[in-house]
């Protein structure tokens, strides 16, 4: 790696707080082999950039002096941003389109054998004649169903649970623990036992989403709860709110931007479930239809069937931002964001 | 005790029957360390405006605390006003409401904006009103929390460092503001602060606490607007620096 450097040093296993031109927030994480620069850009992305560290053989503090790391992205960011918002749209796409056309040549000079990978045209194809006979949108509406009624119980079930432990020390005691000993289960391996308990019906798949997508919410809004400032509950004291207009006014208001990240995780999380649910055992369903094909060597419905997983999980991490800036406008972030 | 001692018996406490505020023996001891409050007397006058000065763990916040409610009156008595506000060091404003609302949490009423729109002109925040508390500067911010603080018409106000925070610019206008709305609200006042010339400028009355005692209590008795010129004031300085322990040449 190459360009700026950030001097610092590092020791024992924290983390560094450092600054530099690309980021906003940067932690030196140390492994057993490895050292992570992480730099927060934004809540959404992460990046991992690996960092050279000269550490003296056979020290075990791990710790050592930081020289000429180096971040290829902070020393290109200052320059490119000026043109960017411009020839950001052609610049972002091409490398994905590119890759597209690569793949229908491959497909179409029979370099790609259609039966393992549909060429792009074919899919789009089999798209539209799976639109038009009807058999998508039915496909969908019950994928979506399933997806939109798991997430309504677990938003209802994980919301109320945070409140019941978020507000009371007695219902911490009485609700956190449980939870926090399920969670570390696999939703996922409790498919067996909720086809014993519910069927093959649409139970199942519909517990199997509450279940996986109750637990971010919960989690995030309990700790939002529990980490309001205590200066504002005091303030809220002396102010001489009640503790119903606490709640409403300066609790739950103050815990929304961790409820929204909560509710984030558990759109992923509901798409996640769905897939599995439906490939299980299922008679109608974006999955099924998948499953269906794979009898029939009908790469190109399956290919289908992942695009429609890919925009479903798009369009709902859209929505649950579009939440997040309307509802969070208060934020100074989201007002640079959206002047910007 | 020394000379400053003296000066104690002189100040006019009020007495008993007309206090606004009246704490009498308050002890208040956390674990089984020596005592932050030490069977302390306080009376304020309604109306006085009286700055509470002291080393940090003198008991100032402890006190204030107190008065304020958010710490329990465990050894003695405590009287006060029903109508208390408090504007703390920091605004402490809901970052997710706007400032009017702000200013009118927990009131209620179909007039509740009226009343703050009307309230934030007093303390020169007109043109603030629907703006996010976060785009606030620190002066704005504590213009709002003393709007909020007022709108709620309290007979007993506590003011704890608020412009401890502040760039010396704005705090002398701040300073200058809460003189003015003192001057026009009449309410009691207890203003916590380090800071010995803000305590003349704007205080009837300076107690400096020691070791959760009162260790002076000393009139202010001069005429407003106060000058650092003024002779009484310069004598008024030394005698509060020295029974804070600070002794300037």
């Amino acid at each position: 790696m190459h360009g700026e450097a950030i001097f610092g040093r590092l020791s024992g296993s924290g983390s560094v707080p450092a600054r530099s031109a690309g980021y906003n927030q940067i932690t030196l994480n140390c492994g057993m082999n490895n050292i992570y620069l992480t730099s927060r850009m934004n809540q959404a992305k992460l990046r991992r950039i690996p960092i050279e560290v000269p550490l003296k053989e056979g020290t075990a503090d791990m710790s050592g002096t930081l020289i000429r790391t180096v971040s290829p992205v902070a020393a290109r960011a200052a320059p490119r941003s000026a043109w960017r918002p411009r020839l950001g749209v052609l610049t972002r796409y091409a490398s994905p389109f590119f890759l597209v056309l690569l793949w229908q040549a491959a497909c179409s000079t029979g370099l790609l054998s259609t039966r393992l990978v549909a060429s792009p045209a074919q899919i789009v194809a089999t798209g539209w004649s799976l639109t038009r006979d009807g058999s998508l949108q039915t496909n969908l509406a019950v994928s979506l169903a399933r997806a939109g009624s798991g997430l309504a119980i677990a938003f209802v079930a994980g919301v109320s649970l945070a409140l019941i432990s978020g507000l009371s020390r007695l219902g911490e005691d009485i609700v956190d623990a449980p939870l926090q000993i399920l969670r570390t289960l696999p939703a996922l391996a409790l498919v067996p036992l909720f086809i014993l308990w519910f069927g093959i019906g649409e139970t199942p798949k519909i517990a199997l989403v509450a279940l996986g997508s109750s637990f971010p919410i919960y989690l995030n809004l309990h700790k939002g709860i529990r980490s309001i400032d205590p200066k504002l509950l005091e303030m809220a004291r002396t102010l001489g709110l009640s503790r119903a207009r606490t709640i409403r006014d300066v609790i739950l208001p103050g815990a929304l931007p961790d409820l929204l990240v909560g509710l984030r995780f558990a759109v992923g999380i509901s798409w996640l479930m769905l897939v599995v649910a439906e490939q299980v055992n299922a008679d109608s369903g974006i999955g099924h239809m998948m499953m269906d094909a794979e009898d029939f060597l009908r790469t190109d419905i399956i290919l289908v069937g992942l695009v429609i997983y890919g925009l479903l999980g798009l369009a709902s991490d859209q929505i649950v931002r579009f939440l997040e800036t309307t509802l969070l406008s208060w934020r100074p972030s989201h007002r640079i964001a959206r002047s910007a | 005790m020394n000379a400053v001692a003296q000066v104690t018996q002189g100040a006019g406490v009020p007495s008993r029957d007309d206090a606004a505020v009246l704490v009498h023996g308050l002890t208040r001891r956390f674990g089984d360390g020596p005592a932050v409050l030490d069977r302390l007397d306080l009376a304020i006058a309604p109306g006085e405006f009286v700055a509470l000065l002291g080393h940090s763990g003198s008991g100032k916040s402890t006190l204030l605390r107190t008065l304020a409610g958010l710490d329990p009156v465990t050894e003695g008595s405590v009287a006060r006003p029903r109508e208390v506000s408090v504007v703390f060091q920091e605004s402490r404003l809901l970052p997710w409401k706007r400032v009017w609302q702000n200013t009118v949490l927990g009131q209620d009423g179909a007039d509740r904006r009226d009343r703050a729109v009307a309230v934030l002109e007093e303390v020169g925040l007109g043109h603030r009103i629907d703006a996010w508390p976060l785009t606030l500067s620190g002066g704005e911010a504590q213009r709002a929390a003393l709007a909020r603080a007022l709108v709620r018409e309290p007979a007993f106000l506590m003011l704890d460092e608020p412009f401890a925070a502040l760039d010396a610019l704005t705090r002398l206008k701040m300073q200058q503001l809460v003189s003015d709305l003192w001057t026009r609200h009449r309410c009691s006042v207890l203003l916590v602060t380090h800071d010995v010339d803000e305590a003349l400028l704007l205080a009837d009355r300076a107690v400096v606490l020691e070791r959760g005692r009162i260790r002076t209590d000393v009139l202010i008795p001069m005429d407003r607007p106060r000058r650092h010129a003024d002779p009484r004031f310069e004598h008024l300085r030394g005698v509060l620096l020295e029974s804070l322990g600070v002794h300037d040449g």
